[in-house]
Order: C-alpha cells, then sequence, then structure tokens
C-alpha cells in the first residue's frame, strides 16, 4: 500500500497508511489503547481523555533539518512534554509512542475515578453490564475502591425516554458524544444535542417526534455505557444469557447481517428471540442496522403463528389437521391438473428452486412458476445482467465515481445502503445525481437533481438516457440505483432498459463498482427471481400455491387453493389448504441480497408447532405427485443450485460461509473499541458475477428500444420503510411507527 | 468345628438378634419425622432460600439475575421486568417478574446469597425443601418471597415519583474517613 508511515509503539515497529491515528494503529498489533469517545467508525474528539499516551517524535536539528541521532545510531525521541490523546494524534514518520508508562497507567486510573464520581453504581439492573465498556476497562485499568462518597454523587434522572424506542438514562451517561456524532455525521438526522455545560451537560433530544431517526437503534450498540437502552431489550435478559445465531434480514435488499440473540423462556416453553444485533459484514451492512430489522423480530414468536395444517371441511370452514391429510388433499387436487405457483420473495433460494422444480417437471403440464410481488418479474434479470460488478465494494466509491439515484427513496427502501452511499458522497467526494418526483433525503447531497412527473419515471429515463450516457462517459465508476414505486409493469421495464443502456453506453458495464443496483422490495427478491425465472401471474388458474406471498393482491383466482405462510392472512383465510411454514430463525437457508450477494442464514429457534420449512413441503407434495425427491437438507439442495443455475455455478456452503478479519476489529472481547457489535461467525457471503461481465456476453442481448410508456391514472404507492404488512404488525415497538402506504394517482398521459 | 457345634453356635445368635430388636423398640428413635418434626440447626446453615423485603414492604430482589449468572447447577431462572410508580414492586427501575429456583438442582451452595448486591436472597436454615413431585420442587416466586412486615401493603404499592429512583444504596454505608 501506497504512504504507508513508520512508527514504533511500546518499542513494536508497526507500517500503517499515512492518516491513521495512534489507537488504530496499535490496534493492528494487539496493543489496546483504551478508548471511550473514539469509534473506528465516527469523526475523533478526544473529549473522554482516555487514550492518552506517550508521544515522541525524532528530534531535528533546526540548522541542519537533519534527524538527529544518538551514540547507537538510533534517531533522538523529543518526548512530547504531556501525555497525548491517542485517537486525535495522526501517526508521523518516525514516531514513538509509550502505551505502558507508570505517567499513562496514572493517567488512565485518574479519569476512570473521574468518570466514576458521576457514574451510579447500578450495574446489576443496567442492560449494559456484561458488555460494557466502562465495566471492563474500569476493571482493567481502574481503581479498585472509589474515594467519593456516594451521596456525593451528581444523580441525575434515570429514565428519560427519547422517542419511544430510546431510552437514556442521564446517570450513568459519561458525554462520549457517540451517538450524536453518530446521528449528526454518519444518519444525517441531527436529533441529538448536548445541553448545559460541565456537571450540567446532558444529551438532549431536538427532534418532534424526539430521536426520530431510522437508526436510533445504532446508538445503543456504540454507547460505551449503559446510558443508552433500547424499549425492546430493556431488562429483558442479561447479556450473559444471550445465544448468538448468525442470521439475515429480510426486510429490504440490502440484506444486513444478523446475530439473533435467544434465551429460553417460560413463558413461551422455549427459546425466543430477546434482541436483534449486527453482525459486522463490512462489505453489506458494516456495522450498522436500522430500526425496523432490529425492532421488527417479534413475528418470530406471535402467538398467532400457524403451527397445525388446516384443511376446509365439508361444512366450508377450515379445521386443523395433519400433515398426512393435509398433502393427500393436494396431491389428491392438483394430480393431472396444472398449478400455478406464486413464490413470495421472502422464501429461501432453496425453497424457490425446489418450487421452481415442482411445477416445472413433477406437475402437469401447463403448470407454471411467477413470483410475488409479480412487479419484480419485469426488471429482476436486467439486474442479474447488469449488476453491480462482482467486486464491488461501496466502501471504495469516491472522487470521481458517480451515482445515479432514480425514482426511489433511499432511506426509506434500503436504509443501510442509503448510509453507506451517503458516506461515498459526503465524505469521500462521489458525485449524486437524483431524479424522482418528490423530493427524498438524498435530495440533500445531491450535485445535480432532475425531477419528472409522478409516475414518469420510464418515459424520463428514455428520453434522457442517450444524453446521460455521454455525461457520464467519463465517470470513474457508475452506480445506478433504481426502484420499481410508482410504476407499472411495462414502466418499470422500459426504465430498466434505460438505465441499463445508460450504463452500457457510458461503458460501465460490466465493471466493478458499477451497475444497476435495484431497490427490491424485500431481501430475497433477486435469489427468488435468479431461481425460478418467474412468468407473469395469470389471470385464472385450475390450482393455486402461493408461498410467502402474505397479502398479495390480485392473486389469481381458482377452484383449489393453497396457501403456505406464517400466519392466517387474508388470503389463507380463502384458501382450501393453508400449511404452516416456519420463519427465517427457525431454519436454515440463504437469501441473494439486492447487490447479488449470496449469504446463509442459521437455525436459532426451534420449530413452531408443526411448522415445517418450505422446501420440505414441496418436496413431500413433490412425492406424492410421483417424483423420487429425497434432499434431507438445504445444504443438498444448494449444491444442485450450483449446478443447475448457471450464475451460481461454484458457490456453495462452504464458500459463502467463509470469514476472514474485518478492519476495524470489533466484537470481541473488547467491547470498548467497536460497540457491541457481534464478529462475523457465520460468513461474508459471495457475490455471484453479473451476465455482463461474462466473457460470452453481448451487451444488446436485451436492450431492446425502451417500450414507450402510457401512465395510468391508477392508484401507485410510495413505499415506506414501516409499511404496515404481517410482519411489522407483529412488533410492539413498532407499533406507533407503522405507517399507511402512501397512494398517489400519476396523471393520464 | 463339626457341623452339630456350628448349628448350636448359630442358633444361639438368634436370640441375641431379638434382644437387639427388642432393645432399640423401647428406644429414642434418631430419625425425625421431617417435615413435621424439625431438628433444631446451627444459625449458619443453609436451607431453603427466602427472597426478604424492605420493612416499607418493598422486594429487595431487583431482578438482576446475578444469582443466576453465580449458580453452579443453574437451578435458579429470572424474568425482569419494569416498576412503574403505579405498580412498584421494588426500589428503582427493575423486579423479578418471575422468579423460581428448581430446588431439587440446588446444591445449597449459598454462592446466589454472595452474588447478591441487595441481600434479597438468603439461605435460612429454618426448612430444608420437600415435595412429592418434580414440578412441586420448583419454587416459584410467591413461595419464596417472605410476607411483608406486619401493618405494611404488600407488593405492587402505589409510591410516590422520584421516592424510589435507585435500585442500590451502598451497603453497608461507605465509611467516608478510611
Amino acid at each position: 500500500m501506497a504512504d504507508l508511515v513508520n512508527l514504533t509503539i511500546d518499542g513494536v515497529p508497526v507500517a500503517v497508511p499515512k492518516g491513521t491515528n495512534i489507537v488504530d494503529a496499535a490496534k493492528r498489533i494487539g496493543n489496546d489503547i483504551p478508548v471511550f469517545c473514539y469509534h473506528p467508525k465516527l469523526r475523533q474528539v478526544g473529549m473522554c481523555r482516555m487514550c492518552l499516551v506517550e508521544v515522541g517524535t525524532p528530534r531535528m536539528d533546526p540548522a541542519t533539518k537533519q534527524i538527529v541521532k544518538g551514540e547507537d545510531g538510533k534517531p533522538v525521541i523529543a518526548w512530547m512534554p504531556k501525555l497525548q490523546t491517542a485517537c486525535t494524534t495522526p501517526v508521523s514518520e518516525g514516531m514513538a509512542v509509550r502505551t505502558q508508562t507508570p505517567q499513562v497507567l496514572a493517567a488512565r486510573k485518574d479519569i476512570l475515578e473521574f468518570l466514576l464520581t458521576s457514574h451510579p453504581l447500578d450495574c446489576p439492573i443496567c442492560d449494559k453490564g456484561g458488555e460494557c465498556p466502562l465495566q471492563n476497562l474500569t476493571l482493567a485499568h481502574g481503581p479498585g475502591m472509589s474515594r467519593f462518597e456516594y451521596e456525593a454523587k451528581h444523580h441525575d434522572e434515570k429514565h428519560v425516554p427519547l422517542g419511544d424506542l430510546i431510552y437514556l438514562d442521564r446517570e450513568r451517561c459519561i458525554q462520549c458524544s457517540r451517538c450524536i456524532r453518530f446521528q449528526d455525521d454518519l444518519a444525517d438526522d441531527h436529533v441529538l444535542q448536548f445541553h448545559e455545560r460541565g456537571r450540567n451537560m446532558e444529551i438532549v433530544t431536538l427532534s418532534d417526534p424526539p430521536f426520530n431517526s431510522f437508526f436510533s437503534g445504532n446508538t445503543t450498540d456504540i454507547c460505551p455505557v449503559g446510558a443508552l437502552t433500547t424499549a425492546d431489550f430493556r431488562f429483558k435478559a442479561r447479556a450473559w444469557e444471550l445465544q448468538g445465531t448468525p442470521s439475515l434480514c429480510t426486510h429490504c435488499p440490502v440484506g444486513c447481517n444478523l446475530t439473533l440473540n435467544t434465551r429460553l423462556e417460560t413463558h413461551t416453553g422455549g427459546y425466543e428471540v430477546k434482541r436483534v444485533m449486527p453482525r459486522q459484514n463490512e462489505q453489506v451492512n458494516e456495522i450498522w442496522l436500522c430500526d425496523k430489522g432490529r425492532f421488527v423480530h417479534h413475528f418470530t414468536r406471535a402467538a398467532d403463528r400457524l403451527t397445525h395444517p388446516l384443511l376446509r371441511n365439508a361444512g366450508g370452514t377450515l379445521v386443523e389437521s395433519t400433515w398426512e391429510a393435509a398433502l393427500q388433499r393436494i396431491a389428491d387436487r392438483t394430480l393431472g391438473k396444472p398449478i400455478t405457483g406464486i413464490a413470495g420473495d421472502r422464501i429461501a433460494n432453496e425453497d424457490a428452486y425446489l418450487f421452481a422444480g415442482l411445477l416445472r417437471t413433477v406437475a402437469s403440464k401447463g403448470s407454471l412458476i411467477s413470483m410475488a410481488p409479480a412487479m419484480a418479474t419485469y426488471y429482476a434479470d436486467l439486474a442479474r445482467a447488469y449488476g453491480v460488478g462482482k467486486d464491488t465494494d461501496f466502501n471504495q466509491l469516491g472522487k470521481g465515481d458517480v451515482i445515479l439515484l432514480v425514482n426511489g427513496d433511499l432511506e426509506e427502501a434500503a436504509p443501510v445502503w442509503f448510509l453507506r452511499l451517503r458516506q461515498a458522497v459526503v465524505t469521500r467526494g462521489a458525485r449524486l445525481i437524483v431524479a424522482n418526483d418528490h423530493t427524498t433525503k438524498m435530495h440533500r447531497y445531491a450535485g445535480q437533481t432532475e425531477s419528472y412527473q409522478l409516475g414518469n419515471a420510464a418515459n424520463w429515463a428514455s428520453t434522457r438516457a442517450a444524453v446521460l450516457a455521454e455525461e457520464l462517459k467519463g465517470a470513474r465508476h457508475l452506480l445506478i440505483v433504481f426502484s420499481d414505486e410508482k410504476l407499472s409493469t411495462s414502466g418499470v421495464r422500459s426504465l430498466a432498459i434505460s438505465l441499463a443502456s445508460v450504463l452500457v453506453q457510458s461503458g460501465h458495464a460490466g465493471k466493478s463498482n458499477s451497475g444497476l443496483l435495484p431497490l427490491y422490495p424485500h431481501g430475497n427478491t433477486q435469489g427468488v427471481s435468479d431461481m425460478t425465472s418467474p412468468q407473469p401471474w395469470p389471470d385464472r388458474a385450475e390450482a393455486v400455491w402461493l408461498i410467502g406471498v402474505g397479502e398479495g393482491e390480485g392473486v389469481p383466482q381458482a377452484p383449489f387453493t393453497i396457501v403456505q405462510d406464517l400466519f392466517q392472512t387474508r388470503l389463507a383465510e380463502q384458501a382450501d389448504v393453508v400449511l404452516p411454514a416456519l420463519s427465517f430463525a427457525e431454519r436454515e437457508g440463504t437469501f441473494t441480497s439486492g447487490d447479488r450477494r449470496v449469504q446463509r442464514f442459521y437455525q436459532a429457534l426451534p420449530a413452531m408447532g408443526q411448522a415445517m420449512p418450505d422446501w420440505w413441503i414441496v418436496q413431500e407434495v413433490a412425492k406424492r405427485l410421483g417424483a423420487t425427491w429425497n434432499y434431507q437438507n438445504t445444504a443438498q439442495i444448494f449444491t444442485e443450485i450450483s449446478q443447475h443455475i448457471p450464475a451460481y455455478a461454484g458457490l456453495s456452503y462452504e464458500a459463502i460461509s467463509h470469514t476472514e478479519d474485518q478492519w476495524p476489529l470489533v466484537g470481541r472481547g473488547d467491547l470498548y473499541y467497536g460497540g457491541t457489535v457481534y464478529d462475523n461467525t457465520g460468513g461474508l457471503g459471495l457475490r455471484y458475477p453479473a451476465d455482463a461481465e461474462r466473457a460470452d456476453f453481448h451487451a444488446d442481448v436485451h436492450l431492446d428500444t425502451p417500450p414507450e410508456v402510457t401512465i395510468e391514472a391508477v392508484q401507485r404507492v410510495r413505499r415506506r420503510l414501516y409499511e404496515d404488512g404481517e410482519l411489522i404488525r407483529r412488533s410492539k415497538v413498532l407499533a406507533a411507527h407503522i405507517v399507511n402506504s402512501v397512494t398517489e394517482v400519476p396523471q393520464a398521459a | 468345628m463339626s457341623s452339630f457345634e456350628e448349628t448350636v453356635s448359630r442358633l444361639l445368635k438368634i436370640p441375641v438378634g431379638y434382644a437387639t430388636v427388642l432393645r432399640n423398640l423401647f428406644s429414642k428413635p434418631v430419625t425425625l419425622q421431617y417435615p413435621e418434626q424439625k431438628k433444631p440447626m446451627s444459625a449458619r446453615f443453609r436451607g431453603r432460600h427466602h427472597l426478604k423485603r424492605y420493612d416499607d414492604g418493598l422486594e429487595k430482589c431487583i431482578g438482576c439475575a446475578l444469582c443466576a449468572a453465580a449458580c453452579p447447577a443453574d437451578a435458579i431462572y429470572v424474568e425482569a421486568d419494569q416498576n412503574t410508580n403505579a405498580e412498584r414492586y421494588s426500589p428503582g427501575e427493575r423486579y423479578a417478574k418471575t422468579y423460581e429456583i428448581n430446588m431439587l438442582r440446588c446444591i445449597f451452595c449459598g454462592y446466589c446469597e454472595d452474588a447478591c448486591p441487595t441481600n434479597a436472597i438468603v439461605l435460612e436454615p429454618i426448612e430444608f425443601p420437600t415435595g412429592y413431585t418434580r414440578e412441586g420442587m420448583i419454587y416459584t416466586k410467591s413461595m419464596l418471597l417472605e410476607a411483608p412486615p406486619n401493618g405494611v401493603p404488600t407488593t405492587p404499592q402505589a409510591t410516590q415519583p422520584g421516592k424510589f429512583d435507585r435500585s442500590i444504596v451502598p451497603y453497608p454505608p461507605v465509611d467516608a474517613s478510611v
């Protein structure tokens, strides 16, 4: 790497990139300099003074401008007279740092004694207890006894709701401002601020409604004490009682890596998800999560989950039944008849693959597979062909790069991509072009904004494509983010074609850090499309089988309907057979994120009732229709996927569960450095190459002239993060945040 | 020894046996009809657990689960919840909603007592847990919690805002002169 700087820390030589600070440099060689206010992802402020070290630089002879050498031939170090904050001191050539001298150790001890003068002794009831940087650093560096009287301590409010998701304990706060800096610098929601000064300094929220941010939960992870706690996890369990299982978020295309923290419960008679924590993946979500991903998990143990198969009896009511009876009923009613299968976009790749296999090869002729939402059928293939390059890393987007955001509210549709792409624009200098019919948060950072009439994105793109392509030829990389919201099926097809042609004509197709980035509605839209090559929904069918469709509208009418889901949805109430499926937390599988990263999730909870994984149900039906399938687990199915789906060639469970050290190192024993984020033990996932990156790809295959789109005056939904739905409805903490979809009616052309 | 002598010697032992039985029949038994009869225990004997209350009737237990963490037999299960001024169980924000000890697993080591930051759990020499079913040996919070002092209301109590903000005050009070 260019521009390396050499220094020694406690006599150990280390070479780090220019601009690194001493804390990070020491971390590279395993020397943990204690910090509270410093966080590797945040701007450093040097407020807590915990990182004080002795710093010296080589002595320079003022006359000769040469470094003075001692008798041993080594440069003489001029030590600074006072201790320096390691977090705000950048390294320099020849610098020497001492972190273990009596002066440094005394400083650490004193800082901790100062911090503890106003910190309550309520570790036993504190949610951070057991994973608390202040606890750990006090044990390692602090005094064993306090010289402060309890009554002389600073007492403050202990129960301050900062909004309905986060509680503040003013007594525990050590005023490190990590939460303020996260909200200001990364989330760009200026909702927290310091109030008053000195001993009276406290955190206040400025916004109305209070702490109004999609990212508020992250502040509890990076809080070095128990000052910020979530309403969801408050007093729910102690940190040491929790078991962590690597998992994935399914609610938006980002595919955030999670750790599900579970604990045995008496009232549910089994394990329960107590909280959702981010799992570090620098390629996906770094160490962040949005509040939806963090708090929506309650549906996994909702009391109204389907636990038994239901069959419609002669009287026309749905009654509890057995798997044997339900599967036999399906086989009896569908043998020799074509089935229309609709796969929801939150089921695993393995489920979708078997489902497609059943409909193509086992069920009788005329069967077909579609996906829900049907909209994705019209552009997922283009996203696969012209999607972001295999080695794309959003952290590398910066100066010279262009991000084109068309027709979508990035923060509402994919909050963590908002955080990451905003960083590329704001701190690393990428150019942002936003085109939309209404103002979104991303407009704040746009170098260029374009607007069009409501619902008119496709026609805007087809008229502007040639000009944009010409303009963007000079860009180093070109990332095109787009959404299907407020478009008709022909509209989204046209938009995707226009944007792909911008990519091709500007010479960015098939390159890393460039490509289409679709804002799909859910976590596995790309994967289900890859597995099924879906067809448009028919109007009518002889038999319809819906897997994980939820509340889909406009489902084809049929004399026989099977609904396979988690809940007794509106569709399930009309069905002839209702099959209980397992949620993502109760099984294994893989999801493919919106940027085509194939990732694994693991089983964290035991099954609910008699519910079974989707792939098992599909296989059992297939057996009764005459297939000789015998899949034992999802790994076996994935092996077959990698053999039969060309894009997935070379992928395997072993390959996608590969992990490696990621910088910054967080989530290990050193909670003080990165917060309570979990280390990634479940796998970093792998992105499969876009078709355009393959040698035998012909650029003009899909790019016929985009169809002219007539705007229809029908209601179109603007997608929102907290959109009402079957899953979010089961989360009490998010209840106040649920919004009804905003419907808008474009003017007919 | 001939077989005749052997037989006589064995026969003579029979009355010796009867004498032993007769003697013990009229002596004082060493066993007790526990739990109807109890034996005085040393003051430091670790018998069954009790959850203590403060003089004002509030529970000392704050649901911190440190006892469960310290328990080598994994016999303690705690679920915490949040106090409100309208329904207050203990001082501070947290109380134990569920508190169970599986007496069959408990080894009466007293580590829970050591770990308790509020001296809420005490193993007292009063009794030793007994029962006829396994389920009955899981002692719930209502079985463990002692009755409030005479004339004091039980929990939950309605309390004044600001009076019981904190769970823990130093115990014993710190002597600042040392």
